[in-house]
């Protein structure tokens, strides 16, 4: 029964029990930094091979769409945020763009998990992770601060398009997009075939990290674990409900509704500790990696993959 | 001569390098930290939970314009401490 599990799930696992149980493992910073590098270059670059084969202007009206859910994502959980849960606007505003953008690790896992299942995706999808990114830290900053003059536009825009995550993902689309599938071949064997691998010991990490924020969850309570579980649940319909307009094959509907299930933890607490440093960043990356991070990784993935199997058009595909 | 200390968050890295070399500091030393304080552990385990230490070696005029700077800008919103010490340098003239 284990055997059909992905072995990278059980590593994150590892992590969360090690983190719990305050054992002595700890991964050097630079290599968690090393680790992440090889992952947003080697989804890019995937992605960027990909594209090299499609129109790009065929590509445009989903881009658009995507752009679209990015933007209202942040919207449609701010309200809950300020007023449910009674948060500061600069908090609510904050958790509002961690949701919107998306994590790239969850991404990596969707994507493992199709592939360990043959279930095929449109491979440009991570195209998609990109322009997901974006629009929520803008629209979040706006949320914070209101479109004041004051609010440095100028810093944003050197933040969001010259964080890790964009410069890698959109270098490795980029180079990728040139060379083509036979161009990546010198350099597969590390980006491509060590990528599982890779993904564990991330997921590793990840988990310690993850059991790290679980210790402050005592004191930021139940809305946040609700919250957590129920935003991307919330975000994952709207997902399918799109990849069903697009109509985008299972594979892509379960990636789209991933994505729009996840929450941010690089991207957006980079670009907000540093234009609205009010926000207190314990809160966000409480719930997007002590919650929804976990939540995804666990038990969200095979559901999303469920609700796509309960499309109509995908009766009978499995 | 005086020593500024400074360990705070690493992502203030480059905005408060470039507030002390405006306010007159000739140069900085930078190591990784981590540690804990009022805003809980901070880690160093991945870049939201990574400390910085800046070392300034300086005159005190200048010292104290930093240190003020810092404490004004950052203090309320970022895990922040700073130190002064008095220091012997054998080349005064350098800083």
């Amino acid at each position: 029964m284990l055997s059909t599990i992905d072995p990278v799930i059980l590593f994150f696992v590892l992590g969360i029990v090690a983190g719990l149980a305050r054992a002595e493992l700890r991964l050097p910073a630079p290599i968690y930094e090393f680790l992440s590098f090889l992952l947003l270059l080697a989804i890019g670059l995937k992605g960027g091979v990909e594209l090299a084969k499609q129109s790009l202007a065929d590509l445009l009206p989903q881009i658009l769409a995507v752009t679209v859910m990015g933007t209202l994502m942040p919207l449609l959980a701010f309200p809950v945020l300020l007023f449910l849960g009674r948060m500061k606007r600069a908090d609510a505003a904050s958790i509002a763009a961690h949701y919107g953008s998306v994590s790239v690790g969850t991404f990596a896992v969707a994507v493992a998990y199709l592939t360990n299942r043959d279930i095929s995706f449109e491979e440009y999808m991570p195209l998609f992770v990109v322009v997901l990114e974006i629009p929520a830290i803008v629209v979040g900053v706006a949320l914070a601060k209101g479109l004041s003059r004051d609010t440095q536009w100028k810093r944003m825009a050197h933040e969001v398009f010259l964080g890790k995550s964009i410069v890698l993902l959109v270098g490795g689309l980029l180079i990728g997009w040139a060379v083509g599938s036979e161009g990546v071949q010198p350099i597969s064997p590390l980006f491509f075939d060590l990528f599982k691998g890779v993904l564990a010991l991330f997921l590793l990490e990840m988990g310690l990290i993850a059991a790290a924020q679980l210790g402050s969850l005592r004191n930021h309570g139940l809305f946040l674990v609700a919250f957590g579980i129920l935003m991307p649940v919330t975000g994952a319909v709207i997902g399918t409900g799109l990849a069903e307009v697009l109509d985008l094959s299972m594979g892509g509907t379960i990636l789209l509704a991933t994505l729009a299930a996840s929450a941010s933890y690089i991207a957006v607490p980079a670009a907000f500790r540093l234009i609205v440093p009010q926000a207190n960043p314990t809160l966000s990356l409480t719930a997007s990696l002590g919650i929804t991070f976990p939540f995804n990784i666990l038990a969200g993935i095979p559901l999303y993959h469920a609700m796509a199997a309960a499309l109509p058009r995908f009766q009978g595909v499995l | 001569m005086k020593l500024l200390t400074i360990i705070t968050e690493s992502a203030l890295e480059q905005d408060l390098l470039a507030d002390a070399e405006a306010l007159g500091a000739h140069g900085y030393t930078v190591t990784e930290a981590h540690g804990k304080g009022n805003r809980g552990v901070r880690s160093g385990s991945w870049t939201a939970s990574s400390n910085i230490r800046v070392e300034i070696v300086c005159d005190p005029a200048t010292a104290q314009a930093i240190a003020q700077h810092m404490q004004a800008k950052y203090y309320e919103d970022f895990a922040m401490i700073l130190y002064l010490a008095d220091v012997e340098v054998l080349r005064p003239q350098k800083f």
